[in-house]
């Protein structure tokens, strides 16, 4: 049977036509994509990598729900030149209590995954309130509301870290008791600093390579 | 009975809207980044968030509102058959414009899943799931009811972007939630990332280029009145394109942290890619030029060819810059965004236009309003998304040279700040680039609301069943 009478027989059958697509088009994920979502080591958590702290995880939501991944990568490639101008290059360690995953695909602002500790929290106050107040060439919005809003507005922290311990991260029982007591009094301005100072901690104190 | 084309009409009406209002989200949130406080701290002009509309409101209200429109009018004709379950059908109009509304106001409100192209929060991505998959149900069960021996190969396309898109979009929306507006990647760290982009790739793969070739083999022989020029390459482009396609999203995750293989792989089958790509161009380009004359005239036909060229260019620039060495430039810079301009704007959009001016007047029974108008459109399309995609080189090729540049001493020799600050030209020129874009496509909304004005869709029959067996 050659090419095109098999091609006939697809082409006048729907479910044939159907069936082949759905096997041509699994072959790519079913070799290259299942073999990494099936081995936990690309997610082992790194040496020294901490869960992240209620106040953290409230930043860190508060980050994605303003889409801060848009403009800032969190994926410091090993080149000479990012780890110069960033830090250490990315570990795949570092992420395994990332959800989703943060790298972001567009660098319209610096890198971030190693800005924890590189700026006073008061700087990071000023910054996310009006950032050409510290980097006059910034076009970096303004996010004024979040010194108005209270962290966790919506009293569901304890209900986000339960469904991460179903997920594997290693929350206590205590730990989750105690997330809403301490979140009292911080603001949404407070919890993205707290997540942006956490961020690159597993690797502080690794020599550059 | 009669074909069901009252859909068409409607699906048609719903893209051209979310095509004005995606684009003008779009032109605002590149004016953002040239005068960063026209946001004036409001949350919901903030430029994550209006970025997330845009991208969402053009892919999903746009583009997927767009191929429904002409899928079922090509399905119900290259069968010779009313719709299948025409009531199912209007539910999947209602399902999938609702979504885009209310997801549309969930990320103004701060909902986002966090993941590219897929942000959508669980809810929503359940009722995408639905109407998904009752868009297939229709589909496919117009296909077997046909009178047809043949499934015409436009068909295929529309096919393989039903089926794979419901498999990336399932698999990478899996998520647990936390809360009703919140949820949490089943995936996490570097195996999220390999999901996504094998995601995000093949959502470009199977709706922007499979789905929209779906449109372009239907659409472009019936414009040129011509048939396609060789069935042979097109069944072998076909089954290249839905084989290799889904290998290449790796390749927006060179130098990450993720496996070499993978990286490698990625990139060889993004090479591969190449060849059916450029297949299908030449298919497509071998077909208009028999036609060439009818060019000078007919302004829909003008907008498919380039839509062909913008095809050919981006579908070149893809695996160019899928190669390692090219990658660890343009990662993360603007020249990404520029590549999926010109095929965003360049291919997908402008075949769009192109098929609505010659579907619209046909719903309507009645000459287009001005093909004047739709003249002038063409060229402010042609210069803005000319104007777009050069200003995006020019400043991704910049920081991508900048940022990597070292001195002697084997130190940074750019500041990030000054970088950043140098692009003030660039954001500009692809404002004004877009703002030309959004112009033309109002100009057409314009004009395709007079064609239609005061008319009701014209009833068309299928034909006789002894018929010759040729395509209609």
């Amino acid at each position: 049977m050659n090419f095109l009478s098999l091609h006939r027989k697809i082409e006048r059958h729907s479910g044939l036509l159907i069936f082949g697509i759905l096997v041509v088009s699994s072959i790519g994920g079913l070799v290259q994509v299942l073999p990494i979502v099936l081995d936990d080591s690309h997610s082992a958590p790194a040496a020294g990598l901490a869960v992240y702290s209620p106040l953290e995880l409230e930043g860190r939501d508060i980050y994605i729900r303003e889409s801060c991944s848009t403009c800032h990568t969190q994926q410091v490639r090993p080149l000479l030149a990012e780890v110069k101008r960033y830090g250490p290059y990315s570990r795949a360690g570092e992420f395994a209590y990332d959800r989703p995953f943060l790298w972001g695909s567009k660098r319209t602002g610096p890198d971030l995954a190693r800005v924890g500790g590189n700026y006073s929290d008061a700087w990071h106050h000023v910054h996310l309130l009006d950032p050409r107040a510290v980097v006059p060439a910034s076009i970096m919005p303004a996010y004024p509301w979040l010194a108005q809003r209270d962290a966790d507005q919506g009293r569901t922290i304890a209900a986000r870290m339960r469904t991460l311990r179903m997920l594997g991260h290693p929350y206590s029982d205590a730990d989750i008791a105690a997330a809403p007591a301490a979140l009292e009094g911080e603001t949404e301005l407070d919890a993205v600093t707290a997540y942006l100072q956490s961020l690159g901690r597993s690797m502080q104190g690794t020599p550059q390579p | 009975m009669n074909y069901e084309d009252r859909i068409v009409t409607a699906f048609t009406a719903c893209s051209v809207f979310w095509a004005v209002l995606g684009m003008l989200a779009g032109v605002y949130v590149a004016a953002e980044l040239v005068w960063p406080t026209i946001d004036f701290g409001l949350p919901g002009l903030s430029f994550g968030r209006l970025r997330t509309l845009h991208t969402t409101l053009v892919l999903f209200g746009f583009g997927v509102s767009g191929l429904v429109a002409t899928g079922l009018y090509s399905v119900q004709r290259t069968s010779h058959v009313r719709l299948f379950a025409p009531g199912l059908a209007w539910f999947v109009l209602y399902a999938w414009q609702l979504t885009i509304v209310l997801g549309g106001a969930s990320i103004l409100a701060g909902w986002n899943a966090g993941k590219e192209y897929a942000e959508l929060e669980w809810p929503f991505d359940l009722a995408i799931a639905v109407a998904w998959v009752s868009f297939g149900v229709v589909f496919f069960g117009t296909i077997a009811r046909r009178k047809m021996e043949a499934i015409y190969i436009s068909n295929w396309f529309y096919g393989a972007l039903i089926i794979v898109v419901a498999m990336l979009h399932i698999v990478n929306s899996l998520a647990l939630p936390a809360t009703f507006g919140k949820s949490y990647s089943l995936f996490a760290g570097a195996q999220d990332a390999v999901v996504q982009w094998w995601y995000g790739h093949n959502a470009v793969g199977f709706l922007l280029t499979g789905g929209f070739l779906g449109m372009l083999y239907y659409f472009l022989p019936k414009q040129a009145e011509q048939p396609i020029w060789s069935y042979r390459l097109s069944i072998v482009a076909f089954w290249a394109f839905v084989y290799t396609y889904i290998w290449a999203g790796p390749h927006h995750l060179h130098y990450h942290s993720i496996p070499e293989w993978v990286q490698s792989l990625g990139m060889a089958m993004s090479l591969i890619l190449l060849a059916p790509s450029w297949a299908t161009m030449v298919n497509g380009i071998m077909t208009v030029s028999a036609a060439a004359k009818k060019l000078r005239s007919d302004p829909a036909l003008k907008f498919i060819v380039l839509s062909l060229a913008f095809y050919g260019l981006a579908t070149f620039e893809g695996p160019m810059l899928a190669i390692k060495s090219v990658n660890v430039f343009s990662h993360f810079t603007e020249w990404t965004i520029g590549h999926v301009h010109s095929g965003a704007l360049g291919w997908n959009a402008l075949i769009t236009f192109g098929t609505f001016y010659f579907l619209v007047p046909r719903l309507a029974g009645a000459p287009l309003y001005s093909a004047r108008l739709a003249n002038i459109h063409f060229w402010l399309a042609l210069a803005g998304v000319m104007l777009y995609v050069l200003s995006m080189w020019g400043a991704g090729v910049s920081q991508g040279v900048l940022w990597l540049s070292l001195d002697k001493l084997g130190e940074v020799r750019f500041s990030f700040n000054d970088v950043m600050a140098a692009m003030k030209p660039y954001y500009l020129l692809r404002f004004i680039g877009g703002l030309l874009f959004l112009a033309g496509a109002v100009l057409m909304a314009v004009n395709l609301a007079r064609t239609f004005s005061g008319r009701r869709t014209v009833v068309v029959a299928p034909p006789p069943a002894h018929a010759a067996k040729g395509l209609t």
